[in-house]
């Protein structure tokens, strides 16, 4: 598999310099360095500064009943019916309004509580699609889950070495001692799309391809298993075989196989069709299991919810 | 036979909820919370969570959600189904308190969000950062969202280690170290010109500057670069308070000279 051509600034991107200077070093980095196929670099621009707006601090005002029960009204549309850019800002001060009002002040002592500090049962890994939101689709509260998103819920192994995902995955398990992590993996996910899509041969250098190479063992047990499934099936079929995968890389981190060895720390994976609105849930079964690189371990608790 | 009494009672609000279109929003959070509470699955309450068995914890909530949202609005349901058009692109923190779908009230369809420790987004390098990466390029790219909205938050343990980390000593967290260090340049502002203050007033400027780094890392990828410049793409910054309850938010404004000669 071709490696991707490494694509980094020679220098930090520091903005706290002159702004000539700056635009100098945008210059240097958006030219040939940049290689993306997908990119074009006929017309280089110049950042030439920047600035921040005003910040707005929204606290509790003083509205009257009605606009508030207009508010509600409205809490089930979509955001894609503003149209008015400006909206957006008044949107997400109502929003957090709303949320201070509702929740905030009706449970202070709870958030006063929560500010002091979180010790959440849960870290979970979901996927960043807007439709699977662990908040919305299994109630957590604040205080309750540690979560991490990324593209298509992936884990990369602890080999790998540092990444965002595994910083918060030590984060979770050694500071916050989470006690249980859940990997939710969901239907018609792009990224896993994505990955199924991979030509073994292929370079590029898109990022989404450098990423969900992580699940690539899961690509190649869904191809031996399922070739016969239509591409669609072998997507559904990756997506779960991608979340088995995922555990697994979980325990190639020796401080989580300690604690889930020690009965501490429990692994489940989920899978969320939000076609058909089901939600399947396992737990890794440690002692009953078989570790071996590419092979699936034993799982109990499993549970089906339709 | 109380329970079956019980219960009969709370499918005849449940009835009386559905069929009463004309219920104003209000009335109806309260009959559906009155409801919720009978069967002893409110979840507006956070009693009922604390000495729960985590499957028991997840049980209920999906099985709130199938009733009370995915049921109830089969049409934005089935809409999703076939693909998502959300507004939004959001980098929130892990942390289990400021999850924007309650702060914000994201609701399924509206934010693809990414979540990481102290919400950074690290400049373009597709082998150091290609998990960042991955969701700018999608969401960019595939989805065409409109806006970015990176929202920082009070007490933030990532950026309270970046601003105390190596100077106190501490053994290294080897993950956690390497990828808050994204927040140097942040750290540096923050102690030239706030570093008289106490430290928690240092993080407490520290969580803001991160959010304007990472509004700058995003026009480090050419995609954003272009897309801003074209004005399909916003920036902005958020910042979410939870000792004093408030939210800031601010709009990232750049501006692009015209092209360069050829």
């Amino acid at each position: 598999m071709a490696t991707p051509s490494p694509t980094t600034f020679s220098q930090p991107f520091n903005f706290f310099k002159d702004v000539r200077r700056t635009t100098l070093k945008t210059s240097t980095i958006f030219g040939p360095k940049l290689k993306s196929g997908e990119i074009e670099h006929t017309h280089l621009r110049l950042l030439t500064f920047f600035k921040t707006g005003p910040r707005l601090e929204l606290k509790a005002s003083k509205e009257p009943p009605g606009l508030t029960q207009q508010l509600d009204n409205s809490r089930l549309e979509s955001l894609a019916e503003t149209e008015n850019v400006c909206d957006f800002f008044e949107d997400l001060k109502h929003r957090f309004l709303r949320f201070k009002k509702r929740k905030f002040k009706e449970n202070l002592e709870h958030f006063q509580n929560l500010a002091q500090g979180q010790a959440p049962k849960f870290m979970i890994i979901a996927c960043a699609d807007s439709r699977v939101c662990p908040s919305n689709i299994l109630g957590f509260q604040p205080g309750e889950a540690f979560v991490v998103r990324n593209i298509a819920n992936l884990v990369p192994t602890f080999e790998s070495g540092p990444s965002e995902t595994n910083a918060a995955l030590e984060f979770a398990v050694n500071a916050l001692k989470v006690e249980n992590i859940l990997v939710i993996g969901h239907s018609r996910c792009g990224g896993i799309r994505a990955l199924m899509s991979m030509q073994d041969e292929e370079d590029s250098s898109s990022f989404i391809r450098s990423w969900v190479v992580v699940g690539n063992n899961a690509r190649l047990i869904t191809k031996s298993a399922a070739s016969n499934l239509s591409f669609d099936q072998q997507c559904r079929h990756c997506e779960k075989e991608s979340v088995y995968h995922s555990l697994s890389n979980l325990l190639t981190y020796p401080w989580i196989e300690e604690k889930v060895a020690r009965g501490e720390l429990f692994v489940h994976g989920g899978y969320y069709d939000f076609v058909e609105c089901t939600f399947e849930k396992w737990t890794m079964d440690y002692e009953g299991g078989n570790l071996q690189k590419n092979s699936r371990f034993a799982v109990k608790n499993q549970f089906y919810w339709c | 036979m109380a329970k079956q009494s019980l219960e009969v009672a709370v499918e005849g609000l449940k009835r009386f909820l559905s069929e009463q279109n004309g219920l104003d929003e209000v009335t109806a959070a309260k009959i559906e919370k009155l409801a919720a509470e009978l069967q002893g699955t409110d979840l507006n309450g956070f009693d009922h969570h604390v000495q729960k068995d985590p499957v028991q914890m997840i049980t209920e909530g999906f099985r709130y959600f199938k009733t009370n949202k995915f049921d109830k609005n089969p049409e934005l349901y089935n809409r999703l189904a076939h693909g998502q058009w959300p507004q939004f692109l959001v980098f929130a923190c892990s942390d289990s308190r400021v999850c924007p779908s309650h702060i914000l009230n994201f609701q399924p369809g509206d934010a693809f969000m990414v979540r990481n420790i102290a919400n950074m987004v690290p400049p373009f390098d597709q082998l150091r950062y290609s998990g960042a990466g991955a969701a700018i390029e999608y969401a960019i790219k595939a989805l065409e969202v409109p806006n970015i909205l990176v929202i920082g938050h009070s007490r933030c343990g990532g950026i309270k280690r970046l601003m105390s980390h190596p100077e106190d000593g501490s053994a290294p967290y080897d993950f956690i170290d390497e990828w808050v260090k994204i927040g140097k340049p942040a750290k540096a502002k923050v102690i030239a010109k706030f570093g008289h203050l106490p430290f928690e007033k240092q993080c407490e400027h520290c969580e803001k500057e991160s959010v304007d780094l990472s509004l700058m890392n995003l026009l480090s990828y050419p995609y954003v670069q272009k897309a801003v410049a074209s004005k399909r793409l916003r920036l902005m910054g958020g910042y979410y308070n939870f000792v004093n309850g408030t939210f800031e938010r601010w709009e990232f404004e750049c501006h692009f000279s015209p092209h360069l000669p050829a």
